[in-house]
Order: C-alpha cells, then sequence, then structure tokens
C-alpha cells in the first residue's frame, strides 16, 4: 500500500529549493558519513607511513625519510618477535579452549530450556560488561590468594575467561538464526541423528563457530589490560609495545602493526571469496 | 556414535515445538553447560569475591595480609582518588558522547545510503580494529602533537582559542583531556557504530515514505520516526561505549599526563607498583558499582530495559 501511494503522487516539499542547495541537503548525512570513515582510516595512515620510516632518535614519532629497513629486518629489536611469538600461543591456545567451551555452552543455550536458564544468560554477560580493569584485578587477587605464580598460565586462564562469552554470544545467534525445518526436513527424510547433525547442523553453524574463533583470537592477541595484570614476568606484544613506549619506539612496531592489518584483510577476502563459492 | 544411537529417536515431533527440536535428556544442557559454566565460576565469579575479600584485609605486603574486615579503607580510597574517578566518569561520558555523533551519520549512511557498498562499508569500519589497540593509541599521539597537522590547524584558525577559554586544551592538544576524549572515541567507535547499524537497518523503510507522505520534511521525519526508532541501538552503542571508556588507562596513559589520570590508572598503579593490594581492589570495586548503578539508571530512563 505504501508503495502504492508513494508512486501515485510525489511528495510535495514545503519549501523548494535551488539545484545547489537541495543537493547539499540531500547529500550532507552522506557526506559525514563519508567524512567518519576517512576519520577511521587516518591513524591507520599513519601506522602504515611511519612503518616505512627512518627516525634519527629512538623515537618513531617524527617523519625523516623513507626507508625499507624495518620491513627487511622486522626482528632487529630485542624481544619483540619473542613477545610477538608468545601472543601468537596465548592467543592459538585460549582460542581452541574458548570455541569448544563457548560452542557446547551454546549448544546447551539455544537448544534447551532448562532451570536456571537466566542466571546462565546472567552469567555470559557479565564478564562481557565488566571493565577489562576490574577484570583484570579481580583474577589477579585471586592468583594472589591462591599463592599462584603469573605467567603464561595465568594469561591463558584469563584470555579463555573473556573469550567463552564472546564465543557463546557469536554462535548463540547463528543456532537462533537457524531454521530448524531443515533439521526437521532431514529427520524426516530418514536421516538418524548424528547424520542429521553432520550434514545438516553442523554445516550450518560452522560459520558461526569460525566466526567466535576469529573473535576470539583477535581479542587474545590484542589484550593489553587484563594481560598486565596476570603476566607477571611475560611479555605480550601488547605488553611490549607498551614497555617500548616508554624506552624507545622502534619502527618494528609499525610494521608489525601494518602487517596485523594486511592479514586480517586478506582473512576477510577469503571468508568473502568462500562464502560466494559456497553459496553457488 | 553409539551414544548417538542409544538416545530415542525423536524425528517426528510437531513443528510446534518451538526452539528446542532436540531436547533429549533433562542432563543434556547441563553436561553441554559444565565446562564454560565451571570456567566462569571459578575465573569470573570467585575473583569477584576474591576482590571483595581482599578490599577488607590489612597487612603488608613482607607479612602478608589478613581478612580484618576494615572498612574505612574504602572511605580513605575515595578521598584520596575521587578526583580520578571523576575524570574516568567525565572523560568516558565525553568521549561517548562524541563517538554517537560520529558513529550515528556513519551507521545512518551505511543502512540508508550504501547500497550495494553496504557489505565493503561494514568492512572498512571494522578494519581500522585489526590492528593492535595500542599500536593505533600511538599514531593519534603523532597525530595530535605539538607541532602536527591537527595543532596547527586549531592555531591557524583560531580553533584553539575557542577551546583554550573552555578549558579543554592548553595552548596543545596532547597531554590535555582532549586528547584522551579523542582518543577513547575512537577506539571503542565500532562498538557505537554496529548497533547503531543494526537497529537503523531493521527500520520499516514504508515509516519513512508514509511520513513524507503525510508532509513531513526529511528533518521531522527523522526526529519523529528514525530517532526513536533507532533508539535500542543507540543505547546499546552508549553502553558498549561507555563502560570500556569508563575503565581504560591506556589512551590516558599514551594521550594524557600524570595530572589527568583516571580511575584505571590508579588500580594499575596500586596493585602492580606500590601493591596496596586492599586499596586496589576497593578501588576496583568501588569502579565497578559505580559503573553498574550509572548504567543501570541510564537503562531505566531510557525505558528500554529489556536491551540488557
Amino acid at each position: 500500500m505504501t508503495t502504492m501511494t508513494a508512486g501515485v503522487h510525489r511528495p510535495t516539499t514545503p519549501r523548494q529549493h535551488s539545484g545547489a542547495g537541495r543537493w547539499i541537503r540531500e547529500h550532507l548525512v552522506t557526506m559525514f558519513g563519508i567524512l567518519a570513515l576517512i576519520y577511521l582510516f587516518v591513524p591507520i595512515f599513519v601506522v602504515v607511513l611511519f612503518s616505512f620510516n627512518d627516525p634519527t632518535g629512538r623515537f618513531n614519532y617524527t617523519w625523516v625519510r623513507f626507508s625499507f629497513s624495518a620491513w627487511a629486518d622486522p626482528c632487529g629489536i630485542s624481544g619483540m618477535c619473542d613477545a610477538l611469538l608468545v601472543s601468537l600461543k596465548i592467543g592459538v591456545l585460549a582460542t581452541i579452549v574458548a570455541t569448544i567451551l563457548g560452542t557446547l555452552a551454546a549448544f546447551a543455550m539455544a537448544r534447551h530450556r532448562f532451570r536456571g536458564r537466566a542466571v546462565a544468560n546472567l552469567l555470559v554477560f557479565l564478564p562481557m560488561a565488566t571493565p577489562e580493569v576490574v577484570a583484570g584485578s579481580s583474577l589477579l587477587t585471586l592468583f594472589i590468594n591462591l599463592g599462584m605464580p603469573l605467567g603464561q598460565t595465568t594469561i591463558f586462564i584469563a584470555h579463555v575467561m573473556f573469550c567463552v562469552s564472546f564465543v557463546i554470544v557469536t554462535v548463540k545467534a547463528r543456532l537462533a538464526g537457524m531454521d530448524p525445518r531443515l533439521e526437521q526436513a532431514a529427520m524426516d527424510l530418514y536421516a538418524n541423528r548424528v547424520q542429521t547433525f553432520t550434514k545438516v547442523t553442523w554445516p550450518l553453524v560452522l560459520p558461526g563457530i569460525v566466526s567466535g574463533a576469529m573473535l576470539s583470537f583477535s581479542l587474545s592477541f590484542d589484550d593489553f589490560i587484563i594481560t598486565n595484570f596476570n603476566a607477571g614476568q611475560t611479555v605480550t606484544f601488547p605488553m611490549f609495545v607498551w614497555g617500548a613506549y616508554q624506552r624507545a619506539l622502534p619502527v618494528q612496531i609499525n610494521v608489525v602493526g601494518t602487517a596485523m592489518l594486511l592479514v586480517a584483510l586478506i582473512l576477510v577476502v577469503l571468508g568473502r571469496l568462500i562464502g560466494k563459492l559456497r553459496a553457488r | 556414535m553409539s551414544i548417538a544411537a542409544a538416545l530415542p529417536a525423536g524425528g517426528h515431533h510437531a513443528p510446534s515445538a518451538g526452539p528446542t527440536p532436540s531436547s533429549r535428556s533433562k542432563f543434556t544442557p547441563y553436561f553441554l553447560l559444565l565446562p564454560a559454566g565451571l570456567a566462569l565460576i571459578v575465573f569470573y565469579v570467585l575473583p569477584t569475591l576474591t576482590l571483595a575479600t581482599t578490599s577488607l584485609q590489612t597487612g603488608s605486603l613482607e607479612q602478608g595480609y589478613t581478612l580484618t574486615w576494615h572498612w574505612p579503607t574504602y572511605g580513605e580510597v575515595l578521598s584520596q582518588y575521587w578526583p580520578q574517578f571523576a575524570r574516568s566518569f567525565g572523560y568516558a561520558a565525553g568521549a561517548t558522547v562524541l563517538a554517537l555523533l560520529i558513529a550515528y551519520p556513519l551507521a545512518y549512511t551505511i543502512a540508508f545510503k550504501a547500497g550495494r557498498f553496504r557489505t565493503l562499508m561494514l568492512t572498512l569500519v571494522v578494519a581500522p580494529f585489526f590492528t593492535s589497540f595500542l599500536i593505533r593509541t600511538l599514531a593519534w599521539r603523532q597525530i595530535l602533537a605539538d607541532e602536527g597537522p591537527v595543532v596547527s590547524f586549531m592555531k591557524a584558525t583560531g580553533l584553539m582559542h575557542l577551546t583554550d577559554a573552555l578549558g579543554m586544551t592548553q595552548g596543545r592538544v596532547l597531554a590535555t583531556g582532549l586528547a584522551v576524549v579523542i582518543g577513547l572515541a575512537y577506539n571503542f567507535l565500532p562498538f557505537m557504530t554496529l548497533p547503531l547499524y543494526n537497529s537503523l537497518e531493521k527500520i520499516d523503510r514504508g515509516l519513512l515514505k508514509a511520513s513524507e507522505d503525510l508532509y513531513a520534511n526529511s528533518w521531522t521525519t527523522f526526529w519523529k520516526v528514525t530517532w526513536p526508532l533507532s533508539l535500542p541501538g543507540v543505547v546499546g552503542g552508549t553502553l558498549l561505549t561507555f563502560i570500556p571508556a569508563a575503565g581504560d588507562y591506556v589512551n590516558q596513559q599514551f594521550l594524557g599526563t600524570i595530572s589527568n589520570t583516571m580511575a584505571g590508572n590508579a588500580i594499575d598503579s596500586l596493585f602492580l607498583q606500590q601493591r596496596q593490594y586492599p586499596q586496589a581492589a576497593a578501588l576496583s570495586l568501588v569502579l565497578m558499582v559505580a559503573i553498574i548503578v550509572l548504567v543501570s539508571v541510564y537503562v531505566k530512563r531510557a525505558g528500554t530495559e529489556e536491551l540488557v
């Protein structure tokens, strides 16, 4: 009905505008939107540009001249690549554990009605709504009270704790958006439970699990505040940057920042391509 | 496989079974929930309790701390650190407003104007956040530097006089509260943009058409139709920005100075440098409670309690 009326009489605006003024009025919001997008990329431009800098002092703050030296020698800074490896290792381990725990819980919460569902929902929601300082410092008090030495294990535990909720929410959303009739149809066609799960449910949920895992890896890899509280003497990559800020800021940090961006963008493009191929 | 085969077959139950097409045993959900639930109870709930008990301990790092239910610690930390708390909430509120002002036109453009570029634009919104949080913030340090482009522009246009008069800058941007607010707003922008986009995208285009047909101009249509319908996104986005911003201290450390520290800086230094655990725990707990109180008042006033 709405389309019909819209088609019959074009809305007559109370005031008529000249061509240019009207164009600006109509596109004002879009212009602000595009400005916002440019604003988002200004710091990224700086990060990428300064990965090609050749600074004179210890701090890579002012532009001197173009150079590939940092890209040619990314591990030339002592400790940085070790820190990267620690971050990668913890990121991978925490992601695997969080994804398994989170996926199981998501199935329970999306597919079953049970007593205590509200409590379970609250338990999943709270860690995401807690500021990182509070979550990090609470865990630290637990480890202090238990007399547990701080290190890679405590960082791993902390990361699993905050990644689980994000996996649960992501997988749950995927399950909720699934048409239950697809599984019923499979069963009507005499597929047993195992077949229905492996041939119908699993392929449909998998994209949700993959995005949950990717989200959890990026959260773990980039986490600073919670890690800082529970790291002891261990240095992850964000903690290396934090320390470097006080001592010396090498160009290699920008090289890693740029490389992270590239890897993530390649993954996004690959994901799109796979999605398109599967849809065909 | 044998377990699955032993389960009762339930292939032909009515479609009205709702969201539980596979409710097998009464205990299945609990088994599935157990590992994650245990992890969250041991490493989220229990730590919150130890945070509370630690805040009531007395003693010293050398002799150890014992629980003495020493409440005065709360009074001490509040009287000592109230300026940090005030700045935490002030900066977080400023950053939330700034992020809303930037994110709303952006989300609106993606939802209503982007057409076939929608997915591309959504990817572009999150792309900057694929790089490290700390490196991004360091880049703002360069952008807002005293000899940098922003300061030059502000000085050339006389804008600096205005912001100086308002007390936002002091002849420079870096090391002021404004720099911290800019950094916070930038770093949490996707948390504002995505919920806004979600609720804008759901708006029935027919309603906008109807408003137009009833001779409302675009301004009236926005305030009477679009804005009220986008409120869930506004509430969600502001919460997702305000909560992490109030607890953050990385932006303050990189873009502020020692004289405008936030609650997060104080908690970090009390725990990790001064090692005064009871004071640190009390401060952390006060921050948590303050945020919960503020958020519940806000959500209640916004009238969208079902949101959280």
